[in-house]
């Protein structure tokens, strides 16, 4: 699996980093910074989760189809692998800067910046997945007279869905630790409290924004699974995979 | 039905897994490809439903240059039971019975009726087996779920690559016995691959033995028995040829009228048993001789002597 990125380390480490100072005693201040700005506190949560799924989706969009693609042409998966380890090489924010004169300041430059950052853990995924269909399966499948594109669809994708999916939720864990990066570029976000609230030291404001995201983490990863539930995966096996 | 003609098989690293291979399945029977591991059984199998294409040399079907067929369609016609069962994990038992009558575009009554009537035949109710998946069966009866998907489609040609290995002796020889009760039954030629002599002798109308690459024999039970090419096919048959002749040999076919004359009160043979149960019937009882019945019927008798094939010619053979 795919390691974590410094990015991801910033949440936990910083309620770490807080906690001599008190992250316990925070919490309560916290909840009611959060209660007393309500409509504020939906406004960042809402542009975190949008940050989030519009990349993660994205990327599902571009990843899925790639690693498919790696499969299917042998020779060009070197290529397809290359790109998607040099995107995720690239630190998030130099991508983000990369962005910053053709999108401007704001949403779009931010997800771009995630959208990057969150395709590898689908395309390797996906590219496993695939590959570790047993060698008897398929050929069963192909001396039934199924076609390549039966088998992909009716044998091949069935199979890996566990796998792909392991990689969509490593990779949306990811991306709710990233995006409170988006605030540099005026992504907006939960990061707008945290990081206006080390600046201003107010530790109230920073955890209101740190605690939510870990929340969301989970909220989502479970989501994930549902969905994968719902198109007849087998939940449990990718759980195997995202804690592995 | 599908012919062979000087077919060489080498693969891209260099590997000739046959060389210049010959023969004839003929329609409406078993022929059994046996050999050691790694002799081509496997490699001459797939040629026939162009999961590889020979590198010289021509496979006819139904006299047809099987690279004239639209490859497709000649796999869904093809019943095809894979060495390694490969069932399909993620579909339930209905499901991959139901895989290629769906290819085919059956209409989902039909493949309802087809699946339940297969799972039937093969011991595995539908109502019980049908929604569980593959994971869930015992080994022999993944085999069954196996052969029950390739006969899904009624194709008229069956590949069958070891389709009872790895299982335990017993399993093993009730599946044999199941299927040549079904096979009797079904107007299908069989292409049947095993490394067992035993296996092929029973279930073969013809057995084509191999060596390393190359076709050695190609011949019925009999007479692979009777006459081995050589030393490697009487090797290959090993020490007990005698007792393996017996075990192909129906009693049917050694047995004599009787004149009347008094038979020992001994448990009967069928004449569809074969003649090793006979003699060990006779080692049994030593009463010399066994009476033969059919349903209850007393047919004929038979003696040891006729076992070895050394019987009073004066006597009257049926
Ligand atoms: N795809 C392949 N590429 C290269 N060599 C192969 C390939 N498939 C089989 N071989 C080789 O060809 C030879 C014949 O293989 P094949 O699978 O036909 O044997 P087999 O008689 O079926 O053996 P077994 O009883 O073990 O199944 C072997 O030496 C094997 O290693
Ligand atoms: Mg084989």
């Amino acid at each position: 699996m795919v390691s974590a990125p410094p990015e991801l380390a910033l949440v936990p480490l910083l309620e770490i980093a807080l906690a001599p100072l008190g992250i316990f005693e925070e919490l309560p201040g916290a909840y009611d910074f959060i209660t007393s700005n309500w409509s504020q506190f939906l406004h960042h949560l809402w542009t975190h989760i949008k940050l989030v799924l519009v990349s993660e989706l994205l990327a599902i969009l571009v990843a899925v189809p790639l690693g498919i693609a790696a499969t299917r042409f042998p020779r060009a998966k070197p290529t397809i692998k290359g790109f998607g380890n040099t995107a995720q090489t690239i630190p998030t924010l130099a991508i983000i800067f990369l962005m910053l004169p053709v999108t401007g300041i704001g949403f779009v430059t931010a997800v771009a910046g995630l959208f990057v950052y969150a395709l590898l853990p689908i395309l390797t995924n996906t590219i496993a997945g695939i590959e570790d269909v047993e060698d008897g399966v398929v050929e069963a499948a192909r001396g039934m007279g199924m076609t390549d594109t039966e088998v992909l669809r009716k044998i091949e994708l069935p199979k890996a869905i566990p796998v792909i999916f392991a990689g969509i939720r490593t990779s949306s864990v990811i991306g709710v630790g990233t995006a409170y990066l988006a605030f540099f570029v005026g992504g907006g976000g939960l990061g707008t409290w945290v990081l206006q609230g080390i600046k201003l030291y107010n530790m109230e404001m920073a955890i209101a924004g740190a605690v939510p995201g870990a929340l969301l983490a989970i909220t989502l990863d479970s989501g994930f699974a549902l969905l994968e539930r719902y198109l007849g995966g087998d939940a449990q096996q990718s759980d195997d995979l995202v804690s592995a | 039905m599908i012919e062979f003609d000087n077919v060489t098989k080498q693969y891209d690293d260099g590997t000739v897994a046959i060389e210049d291979i010959s023969f004839e399945v003929e329609e409406g029977t078993t022929t059994v490809l046996v050999g050691p591991s790694g002799c081509g059984k496997t490699t001459t199998m797939k040629l026939v439903n162009r999961l590889i294409e020979p590198t010289e040399g021509t496979v006819y079907f139904e006299g047809t240059d099987i690279e004239q067929k639209d490859e497709i369609e000649l796999r869904r016609d093809v019943g095809y039971v894979i060495q390694e069962i490969g069932l399909f994990d993620h579909m339930t038992v209905r499901e991959n019975v139901a895989t290629v009558p769906k290819l085919k575009g059956w209409d989902d009554d039909r493949i309802r009726e087809r699946v339940r009537e297969l799972l039937e035949l093969m011991d595995l109710p539908v109502e019980e087996y049908g929604d569980q998946h593959p994971t869930e069966l015992s080994g022999g009866q993944r085999q069954r779920v196996g052969v029950a998907r390739a006969l899904a489609a009624d194709p008229d040609v069956m590949l069958m690559d070891e389709p009872f290995g790895a299982l335990d002796p017993i399993t093993r020889a009730e599946l044999q016995d199941e299927f040549l009760d079904i096979q009797a039954e079904l107007d299908v030629t069989i292409l049947f691959v095993t490394h067992s002599v035993e296996e092929a002798l029973k279930m073969g109308d013809r057995i084509a033995i191999f060596d390393v690459g190359e076709l050695v024999q190609y011949d019925t039970p009999q007479n692979v028995l009777e006459n081995p090419k050589n030393d490697f096919v009487r090797d290959f048959i090993g020490q007990d040829r005698e007792l393996k002749k017996l075990q192909v040999t129906p009693v049917r076919k050694v047995m004599y009228e009787t004149n009347g004359e008094r038979l020992p009160d001994v448990d009967p043979v069928a004449p569809s048993d074969t003649a090793q149960i006979a003699l060990s019937r006779l080692l049994e009882t030593d009463a010399g001789r066994l009476p033969v019945a059919r349903d209850g019927e007393v047919v004929g008798v038979v003696e040891e002597a006729d076992l070895r094939g050394t019987s009073d010619p004066t006597r009257g053979s049926i």
